[in-house]
């Protein structure tokens, strides 16, 4: 899969609530590469003196038709407060697509199920949509602090069926998305999971407890993007690994947790 | 890319198509860029630091961003100079470029025993040898801090190695120019300069130091106008070809360092914001040359007073 720099163009900025955005972007020059749920992108941070390196985003969902990505972007920082800003019409720098992906089999016999948490669930539309070409329904479980957090449900429902926890009970079920009643009623044949670590730990520890194969996400912090500089590097059984090449996506069976 | 002017020129006998290379650690092995530039427009790769035994590095957060730069520990993370030897030089060794090798140890002894295994390997013609790694507690910077330990160093290697030896030398020093002489002197071919710079960088909220050793080395546009200086006096000190680094983000500031009198740059950090700026640089070297009627290249080296 070729990886490239391009000089996207922003087609529509959603603001989705005072932290969240969306934005689509197309390439006006020609087709957009090939991509797989589970890549990223590292993005040019353009008006801020403040930043320097680019900013590792995932891939949210890719449009080949219309020759749209999109990325789901929290803002955190001030990078992702100048993505944030961004106008429609205007010029974003991707280098892109970065990362392995997830590797899980697409089979619609299979039962897949996608968790999220916080803006982690971005990757996992991505997903979802291929495997609804491929004539699967996973499960999203999503979870948010509370329902102001909850970003883009219907495109998620679009796919699959969508199952939601709050840390204030605001929507779906109240506390964590370990905690629901989804995963005692349901058997899962694949679990992948993004989101804040311990949420992670915890899907995983969940998964190994009953054989399930899972993969996670990592967020950690990057310079290059490319498996160049060995900044971004997790602790694994094969020791340090760049989350950015060798990842960003994980067996938790290759992981020290 | 169309190249007009001759950009051609010569580290000590090592022939570089033109004066633009990369730092290592900042381009992998050229294979994690080979996708964004024809890796054969370079005047030479620098691969990542090589050392006699295989070395885990540092924990994670190796990196912390800066004003107008990065701190990184990343501290020398390699699987070893026999892995290098059977691994990855199979699949670096036909990449039309000067395939270098930045070569790091503990002791004297380590690093000539690297290098005679590196000097085994056909399509490497040169090493650079850090001695100025500020992330590593032996060795690294040790050697490059002091006079002494530089020559120890640099002469070791001398007797195991044949090809071109380039010595990186570190600005972590009082002065720069003294550590050139000393290995010049003790037979180095040429001195590349500058590695990182030390620093540190604090997270207010849990009033803790970022990086997991607590210090790194700062690169990027920040450095530059210590480079350069350092780049300056160390050309005018030394007989030996300078090779000049530190900050460089496009053609001005690589044309900088040729005034400066370095015969080569190295462009690091930079590939990081943008993989294409090296092929992008020796363009805009070019473009300098026509504009101001220069023929060659080597005419604007060192020509600032
Ligand atoms: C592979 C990958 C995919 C990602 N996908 C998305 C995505 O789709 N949407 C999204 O909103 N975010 C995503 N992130 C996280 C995003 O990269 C960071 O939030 C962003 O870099 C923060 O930049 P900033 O300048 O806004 O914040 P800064 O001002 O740099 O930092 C603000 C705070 O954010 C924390 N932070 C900085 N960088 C990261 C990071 N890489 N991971 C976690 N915390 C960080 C800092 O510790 C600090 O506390 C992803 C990260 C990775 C590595
Ligand atoms: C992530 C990272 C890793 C580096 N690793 C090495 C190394 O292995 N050996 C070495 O001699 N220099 C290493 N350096 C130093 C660079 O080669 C270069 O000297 C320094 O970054 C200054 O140049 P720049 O500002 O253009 O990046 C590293 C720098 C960075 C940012
Ligand atoms: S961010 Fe540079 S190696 Fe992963």
């Amino acid at each position: 899969m070729m990886k490239c720099v391009l000089d996207l163009q922003v087609t529509s900025v959603e603001r989705l609530s005072e932290r969240y955005v969306l934005l689509a972007a197309t390439n006006p020059v020609g087709p957009l590469p090939e991509m797989r749920p589970g890549q990223f992108a590292q993005l040019r941070i353009d008006d801020s003196k403040e930043t320097f390196l680019r900013r590792p985003i995932s891939l949210h969902s890719v449009d080949y038709e219309k020759n749209e990505v999109c990325f789901l972007v929290q803002k955190v920082g001030k990078g992702t407060a100048s993505l944030w800003q961004k106008q429609p019409g205007s010029t974003l720098n991707a280098i892109l697509p970065l990362g392995k992906g997830f590797t899980m089999p697409l089979s619609p016999e299979q039962r897949f199920l996608l968790v999220g948490g916080g803006v982690g669930i971005a990757p996992l539309l991505f997903m979802g949509e291929a495997m609804q070409r491929q004539g699967a329904r996973p499960v999203f479980l999503l979870g948010a602090r509370s329902k102001s957090d909850l970003l883009r449900l219907d495109a998620y429902r679009a796919c699959g069926d969508v199952y939601i926890t709050t840390e204030d009970g605001s929507e779906g079920e109240k506390g964590f998305v370990t905690q629901h009643s989804i995963l005692q009623k349901e058997k899962f044949d694949n679990i992948a999971v993004c989101g804040p670590k311990p949420m992670m730990m915890s899907m995983a520890s969940y998964a190994k407890s009953k054989g399930i194969p899972c993969e996670v996400s990592l967020e950690n912090m990057m310079a290059c993007g490319l498996g160049a500089c060995l900044c971004c590097v997790e602790d694994t059984l094969d020791g340090n690994v760049c989350v950015c090449k060798e990842g960003p996506v994980f067996g938790v069976e290759k992981l020290k947790w | 890319m169309e190249i007009m002017a001759d950009l051609c020129v010569d580290i000590a006998g090592l022939r570089l198509a033109n004066p633009v290379l990369t730092a290592s650690g900042t381009f992998g092995y050229g294979l994690e860029y080979q996708d964004f530039v024809d890796l054969s427009l370079l005047g030479g790769i620098i691969v990542k630091g090589t050392t006699l035994e295989p070395r885990e590095g540092n924990p994670y957060p190796r990196m912390a961003e800066t004003a107008q730069g990065m701190l990184n520990c990343v501290g020398l993370q390699n699987k070893g100079v026999d892995y290098f030897c059977r691994h990855i030089y199979p699949q670096i060794k036909d990449i039309k470029t000067n395939m270098i090798v930045n070569v790091s140890g503990n002791s004297p002894e380590d690093y000539a025993e690297c290098a005679a295994r590196i000097n085994e390997l056909d399509c490497i013609p040169a090493i650079e040898l850090n001695i100025s790694c500020p992330n590593v507690k032996h060795g690294g910077m040790a050697f490059g801090t002091t006079t002494e330990g530089a020559a120890s160093v640099v002469k070791a290697v001398r007797e195991a190695y044949k090809k071109t030896l380039i010595v990186k030398l570190s600005p972590n020093v009082t002065s720069i120019t003294d550590i050139a002489l000393a290995v010049q002197d003790a037979g180095a071919d040429a001195v590349s300069l500058i590695n990182t710079l030390m620093g540190m960088a604090i997270d207010i909220e849990k009033r803790k130091r970022i990086l997991s050793i607590g210090t790194g080395g700062l690169s990027g546009p920040c450095i530059k106008p210590v480079a350069l200086r350092m780049v300056y006096q160390v050309a005018r000190a030394v007989k030996v070809p300078v090779i000049g680094l530190g900050g460089i983000s496009n053609a001005k500031d690589a044309i900088e360092f040729l005034l400066a009198g370095a015969s080569a740059i190295e462009i690091g950090t930079a590939n990081f914001l943008d993989p294409t700026i090296s092929v992008k640089v020796v363009q805009g070297i070019d473009e300098y040359l026509e504009k101001h009627s220069f023929k060659s290249v080597k005419e604007i080296i060192g020509i600032c007073e």
